[in-house]
Order: C-alpha cells, then sequence, then structure tokens
C-alpha cells in the first residue's frame, strides 16, 4: 500500500489544476455559489462542457478514438479530484456518462458517428426518459407503448422527473415493444428521440426550492403519436433492459468524497463568518464544530473507500453492487451538508430569493451564501430519491453483497 | 391531574380546524402565499369575528380570558392547515407582550384593536449578527427628552410587511450582550425614520427587515421596566415557544397521516409501498417522534406559569424535542413520497419546508440545548 502519487501523476494534476483553474472565469464561479440545485443555467452549463471538450477533457470514460484522453484510472481520479477541490459545474451526464457508453457499447457504426461527435462537442443536449408516474423504483413495470410501424415506431405515453428536458434536444428512452411478456424486463427497448418531433410536449414539474421559469430541474414530457425512426433504436428490439442497466452502473458510480470535502471547507468559512451571538464567531462553538468535523471523518472515510474501489478497478475488476455503497453513503453526505449550511445561516435562512442568479444593486436581506441555504436544503432531498433510491441501494446491498 | 379539554377549548379548537377545512384548503393556501400581499385580510377579520383574535386576552379588555392550553389547541389547528396569518406574531406575541408588560394605555387602546383585527404587531427582536441570543443588541434606544432615539436594524421580522406595529427590543445602557439594559418598545411602522424591506419566506410566510435610522418615540413606548426588558422578553418566546410547539405537532401531524396514507396508496412491485417492513419501521419512527412531540408541548404549555427556571427548561426542552423530531419527519415524509415529495404540487414538501423553519424560529436545538445545560447547572 502506498498513497503517494508518482512524479508523472503530480504534473499531470498540476496541468489539471491550472486549466481548471483558467477556465472557470468568474461568472460561472458566481453562479455556482448561487446555485439552489448543484448546476447552473444552460448556457453556463454548455459553457463549461466546451471548454473541457476544446481541451479534450470532457469524456474521460470514452475510447480514444472518440475522444477519450486515454487516461489511467490514477489520472481519471485525479481529474475527478481536481474538478472537486475548484468546485466546478457538474458536466450534464446525460449525454457524456449516460447515453454516450451506451452507444459506444451497443450502437452501430452510424449511431456512432451521428450522435457522439455533437454529445463529446457540446452542442446538443440529452435528457433520459427511464421514470413514469406508475414506474419509479420499479423500473420494469414501464408502460410507454411503442408500436412497430415497419419502417418506425409509434411513441404513445408519458415520462416524468426527466431531469432539464426542456433545455434537451434528444432524449433517451426505454419504451415497450411487447406488452405480452411474463417477466416485464422483456419486451422493453431502449431509443433515441428527437425531442423536437412532432408530439412531445414537456410541461415543467416545479420543486421546493422554488426554480425560476425555465430553470427547473424536472419535467413530465407527453408523447402523442410521435414517430421514430428504427435507425433510432439500440441494439436489439425488446432487449433493452440490457442497456439500460448498463447504463445505471455509469450513473452510480460517482466519486462523492472530493466534492463533500471542498463543501465542508465552505461551511467552515461560512461558519468563520457567522457570529455565534455570544460574541464570537459560529466557528468557536464546540458543538458546531463537533458537527462539522464529524462530517469531515465521515468524508475521509468515504475517501478511502473509494479509493479501495478504485484501486481494485484499476487492476482490472468491476465496480459492480459497490456503486451502491457510494450512492448511499454519498448522497446522504451530500444532505447533511445541506443542513449544515442551513444551520449555519440562522435566521437568515428564512427570506427567499426567487432568483439567486440574478445580480442586483440592492443588497440581499442577510450574506449572499444564505440565499441558496434554505433551497438547497429542500432541493437535496432529491439525492436519496434519485438514481435509485436509497432503499433500493441497500435492497441490491443485502441482496448482492451480503447474500441476504 | 386532567389532560381532558375544557369545553371552551374544543369550542375554539373546532372553530379554528372547520375554519381551516372549508377555507385554507391546499389550493386556496397556494393562492394566498403566491399573492401580492402574502395574505388574506378578510380572513384575519373572519378571525377576530369568530373571537380567535380574542382568546388569551383578559376579559376587561375585550378577550375570552383564555390560558395557554387555549392557544395550544388553536395553533395545532393553524399547523394542520399552514395558515400564514400572523396570529403567532399578533396574538401570542404581541399579545403576550401587552399582557404582561403594556402600560394601562396600551391594554385600553391596543389590546382591543388586535381583538378586532385592526392591529397587527410583528415582534422585531433577531437582528443580523446576534444569531439567537435575545441579549445580543446592536440596536439602540437613546434618552432624548422626554423621550428615546432608536437606531439599528432587525431581522426577519415575520409578519413585517402586515404590521401596523413593531415591538423593538433595543439597548438602552450596558454593553452589546449585557443583560441588563434591555428595553423594549412599542412602535407604529408609519414613524419617521423606520423602514422595512419586505419579502417572502422560503415556507411560504412574508418577513421584513426593519431599519431604525434616528426614529423618536416616547417614554409611552416603552413595554416593562427600561433596562429591565429582558425578562419579559425571555418569557414571551417562552410563550412563543410553547405556542410554536403546537403549531409544529398539527404539522408534524399532517406529514405523518400523509405519509401513511400514501403509502398505502401508491404501488411498486405489485403491491403497496406500505407493506415493505422498511417503510413500516420508519413510519412507525415518525409517529414515535411525534407521539413525543404532543407530550413535550402538553408538558411546556402546561409549565408556563411556573418560576422562571422551570419554564426556561421547559421550553427549551420542548423545542429541541420538536426540532429533533421534526427534522426526521419532514425529511422521511418526502423520502417515503419519493419524486412526489419534492415537488410544490404534492402539499407533503410545504409541511416538510415549514417544519424545518420552525427549527430556526426561537432559536434551534444548539441553542437550546445549551440554554438547558445552562439552567440545569
Ligand atoms: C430530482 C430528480 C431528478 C430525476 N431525474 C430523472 C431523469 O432525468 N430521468 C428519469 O428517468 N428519472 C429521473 N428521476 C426519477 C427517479 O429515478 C425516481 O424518482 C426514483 O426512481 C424513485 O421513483 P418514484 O419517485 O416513483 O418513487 P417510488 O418508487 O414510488 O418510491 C417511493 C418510496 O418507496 C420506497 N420503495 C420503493 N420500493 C421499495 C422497496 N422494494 N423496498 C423498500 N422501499 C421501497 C422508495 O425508496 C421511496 O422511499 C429523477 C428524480 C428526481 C427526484
Amino acid at each position: 500500500m502506498d498513497l503517494a502519487f508518482e512524479q508523472a501523476d503530480l504534473a499531470f494534476q498540476q496541468e489539471v489544476r491550472a486549466y481548471l483553474d483558467e477556465v472557470l472565469d468568474d461568472e460561472l464561479r458566481r453562479k455556482l455559489s448561487q446555485s439552489k440545485n448543484g448546476y447552473v443555467d444552460k448556457e453556463g452549463q454548455v459553457k463549461w462542457h466546451k471548454a473541457l471538450a476544446k481541451k479534450g477533457w470532457v469524456a474521460p470514460h470514452w475510447p480514444e478514438e472518440w475522444g477519450g484522453p486515454g487516461w489511467t484510472a490514477t489520472q481519471k481520479y485525479i481529474f475527478d479530484v481536481e474538478n472537486a477541490r475548484l468546485g466546478t459545474p457538474i458536466v450534464s451526464p446525460m449525454g457524456v456518462r449516460m447515453v454516450g457508453p451506451v452507444i459506444l457499447a451497443f450502437g452501430t457504426d452510424e449511431q456512432k458517428k451521428k450522435f457522439l461527435p455533437p454529445i463529446y462537442n457540446g452542442d446538443v443536449w440529452w435528457c433520459q426518459g427511464y421514470s413514469e408516474p406508475g414506474a419509479g423504483s420499479d423500473l420494469a413495470s414501464l408502460q410507454m407503448k411503442a408500436e412497430d410501424k415497419g419502417d418506425h415506431y409509434l411513441l404513445n405515453g408519458t415520462k416524468i422527473w426527466t431531469t432539464h428536458a426542456q433545455w434537451a434536444d434528444w432524449i433517451f428512452c426505454l419504451v415497450r415493444t411487447d406488452a405480452t411478456v411474463a417477466k416485464r424486463q422483456n419486451g422493453i427497448s431502449f431509443v433515441l428521440v428527437d425531442m423536437h418531433s412532432p408530439g412531445i410536449s414537456v410541461k415543467p414539474i416545479v420543486t421546493l426550492d422554488g426554480p425560476i421559469e425555465n430553470e427547473q430541474e424536472i419535467n413530465q414530457v407527453f408523447f402523442d403519436d410521435v414517430k421514430v425512426p428504427k435507425e433510432n433504436r439500440i441494439g436489439e428490439q425488446d432487449k433493452g433492459w440490457t442497456y439500460a442497466k448498463y447504463l445505471l452502473e455509469f450513473e452510480r458510480g460517482n466519486t462523492y468524497a472530493p466534492s463533500i470535502k471542498r463543501a465542508i471547507k465552505k461551511i467552515r468559512r461560512i461558519a468563520a463568518a457567522e457570529s455565534d451571538g455570544c460574541g464570537g464567531q459560529l466557528i468557536e462553538d464546540a458543538g458546531f464544530r463537533d458537527k462539522i468535523n464529524q462530517l469531515e471523518i465521515e468524508a475521509t472515510a468515504m475517501e478511502f473507500t473509494e479509493l479501495r474501489i478504485f484501486a481494485a478497478l484499476s487492476a482490472g475488476q468491476a465496480p459492480g453492487p459497490e456503486s451502491s455503497i457510494l450512492k448511499c453513503r454519498g448522497s446522504e453526505m451530500q444532505q447533511r451538508v445541506s443542513e449544515l449550511v442551513l444551520e449555519a445561516v440562522g435566521v437568515y435562512g428564512h427570506p427567499f430569493i426567487a432568483d439567486t442568479f440574478a445580480i442586483s444593486n440592492e443588497p440581499r436581506p442577510g450574506s449572499d451564501y444564505a440565499g441558496p441555504a434554505a433551497p438547497a436544503y429542500f432541493n437535496y432531498r432529491k439525492t436519496s430519491i434519485y438514481a435509485g433510491s436509497n432503499e433500493i441501494q441497500r435492497n441490491i446491498i443485502a441482496k448482492l453483497v451480503l447474500g441476504l | 391531574m386532567d389532560f381532558s379539554f375544557t369545553e371552551e377549548q374544543t369550542l375554539l379548537r373546532n372553530t379554528v380546524e372547520r375554519f381551516v377545512q372549508d377555507k385554507y384548503d391546499f389550493e386556496t393556501r397556494a393562492k394566498i402565499i403566491k399573492s401580492d400581499d402574502g395574505w388574506r385580510k378578510d380572513y384575519w377579520q373572519q378571525f377576530a369575528e369568530l373571537g380567535i383574535l380574542a382568546a388569551p386576552f383578559d376579559e376587561d379588555h375585550g378577550g375570552l380570558g383564555g390560558s395557554a392550553i387555549d392557544i395550544m389547541v388553536m395553533m395545532e389547528e393553524l399547523g394542520k392547515g399552514l395558515v400564514v396569518e400572523p396570529f403567532l406574531p399578533t396574538v401570542v406575541l404581541g399579545g403576550g407582550f401587552l399582557r404582561h408588560g403594556g402600560t394601562a394605555a396600551h391594554k385600553a387602546e391596543v389590546i382591543p384593536a388586535v381583538i378586532g383585527g385592526e392591529c397587527v404587531i410583528a415582534p422585531a427582536y433577531a437582528e443580523p449578527r446576534g444569531r439567537f441570543n435575545l441579549a445580543d443588541l446592536e440596536t439602540t434606544a437613546k434618552k432624548d427628552g422626554e423621550g428615546y432615539v432608536l437606531n439599528g436594524h432587525k431581522a426577519v421580522a415575520l409578519g413585517g410587511p402586515w404590521a401596523d406595529k413593531f415591538i423593538i427590543t433595543a439597548r438602552t445602557s450596558g454593553g452589546q450582550r449585557d443583560e441588563q439594559g434591555v428595553t423594549v418598545f412599542l412602535v407604529d411602522k408609519n414613524t419617521d425614520g423606520l423602514s422595512t424591506r419586505d419579502y417572502p419566506t422560503v415556507d411560504g410566510y412574508r418577513a421584513s427587515e426593519v431599519m431604525l435610522d434616528n426614529v423618536k418615540v416616547s417614554a409611552d413606548a416603552i413595554i416593562g421596566d427600561v433596562d429591565n426588558g429582558l425578562e419579559l422578553v425571555e418569557r414571551v418566546m417562552d410563550e412563543g415557544i410553547a405556542a410554536l410547539c403546537a403549531e409544529a405537532c398539527g404539522v408534524m401531524k399532517q406529514l405523518v397521516d400523509k405519509t401513511i396514507a400514501y403509502s398505502r396508496e401508491r404501488k411498486q412491485f405489485g403491491v403497496a409501498i406500505g407493506s415493505f417492513q422498511v417503510l413500516q419501521h420508519r413510519m412507525v419512527d415518525m409517529y414515535l417522534n411525534y407521539e413525543q412531540s404532543v407530550s413535550m408541548t402538553y408538558m411546556v404549555n402546561l409549565k408556563l406559569g411556573e418560576d422562571a427556571t422551570e419554564r426556561k427548561k421547559a421550553a427549551s426542552a420542548a423545542k429541541v424535542q420538536i426540532g429533533r423530531a421534526g427534522k426526521f419527519i419532514g425529511q422521511n415524509a418526502v423520502q417515503i413520497h419519493g419524486g412526489m415529495g419534492i415537488t410544490e404540487e404534492m402539499d407533503v414538501g410545504h409541511y416538510f419546508k415549514r417544519i424545518t423553519m420552525i427549527d430556526t424560529q426561537f432559536g434551534n436545538v444548539d441553542h437550546h440545548m445549551r440554554r438547558y445545560a445552562a439552567l440545569s447547572e
């Protein structure tokens, strides 16, 4: 066992650090500090995506043939850590991390040529059409109908909780091509749908954090006789579940610890700025400090869990159900971060600032960091619900890791 | 020993309950909190007509002579409906200051106006740098002839935008955090030099920053004794806590009931999600947390009349209980609702937001743990 990076990795780390620091401009930093849900607006998201694409760094997991940087596992990890350290925007995962790998693994050459470059370059925005009103945790019960019409499918039904559908040019959907099957995982197909097709409509879902217009995080998407050419199907008809599951492993296999450690630094800064009502600063309050330190210790446990998993990966092992461990602990820590920020800002958690991105001459009630505190706390309840709820993750661990 | 309610209390509860059922359904509330005014003034008038605003005041001043328990049963019902009209700031806190510290003139003039629904009061006790310490005051009141001149900035005065009068704590002597030297003033909103910055709150209320720039008031504005106001402030805030705990019980009751109902209806994997044992145990724990909170709410409301140390301990203990229980119940209610739980369209999220912000009102769990510890030494 050894913790130290090699010389070449250290040089790489410096290079990453310098470039990220250069392209993360003041505007992006300002918007990030005011984000209620971890994202900035579409313009900012695209700007960041393109800055990474230009350098060849936007899709670390892709093969070099399609623009991947050919990094080692250590380099990928360093890249993640440096992004988290600086607090850069999350690259919208739906293209690069979700549908991209599926197209790479199961797509035809035509599909690869058509879809991968615009994903890479950030020219098209993708969204994920898995969940339906009746099919959340029980995804395999999905019902959206795709009728076989010879050269195309005719789609009818609805998808819900679709992140950033209002910004999307394309959606990848799980649809039911066979409703007669006994096992519901069968009879599902994976199709790519142009969001500009006739018959698609998007209805915003307003979340608790009170987003402003067009900045909503989630939507319901309705499909009314939408034609999808068969060439937009991934892999075989009725075999979509296999591709869908492949994607989920990518969705859940994030690193959490570096960004949580960064967030803890931010809490320390806020606590140093807030008074404790006893003539000192909140950071001097032993009880509050205990909570921050406790969280930091848990983040360290998380960090070394991630390192262990990642070391196993570089030796050629698959992540498998370990991604569920990361998802459970990581999401719960993200929530605790938002809880501590809200606690730190005291009474100034109350004022509601509708548009936290807006620049105004009128000072806000309370400090700038207080504005997004409560909305972020409300919004981050999502992290234990989405990408497979934490109850479902624990079921997976019980079954696949503990063998219960 | 007797834990039953009097006929009057049951009547008051039923009155508020019926009002909420008939006039404060979820859609109506959603419209109210989005409206320009943020409240229904006509509802406030109806509260007056129904006698709701009169409950705690002496019969001499036109009140009903009710007790803390009367307030408790009403607050619980108001909590169930997430009613935003300023009963707590005006009647419980404002009323408390007037009852315990008001001059004969305040009682004769202001109390009847409160009861009649003509006067909304917003207490402004918090400050930007005071956190939850009621004695940490940068706002000053300097003697000026017969009267006083107030300068300072009061933070997050709930109900401020609707207020006719503010109750303002200021320092008349001593150092910034001294217990001595705190004085309470009743100030008309339209007094020269007083301005507000109004805004909605994350849980659907309205509040104000109150700026005091050479605000001149006469000595008649003082509630209680000069320099000795802190005990009065603490007493009224403890009564506020007792009432807030009752509101929290109403909110938690809804969160628990709605979650149980949802878990019966929502089907995944071919069964109601309420049949999953892990969710059953979670809901049982929500229920246990709720029951403990009801007990602590009774406890604090019954102990408001005891000596100051007992009263303070009771208030802090109850506030810790509802803070912890509220967080557990709120978070799990959302979790069990899945994606629906974080939508604005579903009521559960609004109860979650309210219960979250209740922890910050009158001092959070940490603050009251420390206050309790100091009183127990
Ligand atoms: C912010 C956000 C963004 C999202 N983005 C997308 C997106 O872009 N695309 C997309 O397709 N989907 C998206 N989702 C949907 C997400 O994947 C679902 O919300 C999730 O799968 C849960 O489904 P549900 O909301 O229907 O809850 P339900 O499945 O109804 O679950 C309700 C509760 O029951 C519990 N439960 C269910 N089954 C079991 C069980 N067997 N044992 C124990 N407990 C159980 C759950 O854990 C939960 O607490 C998003 C969701 C959110 C909140």
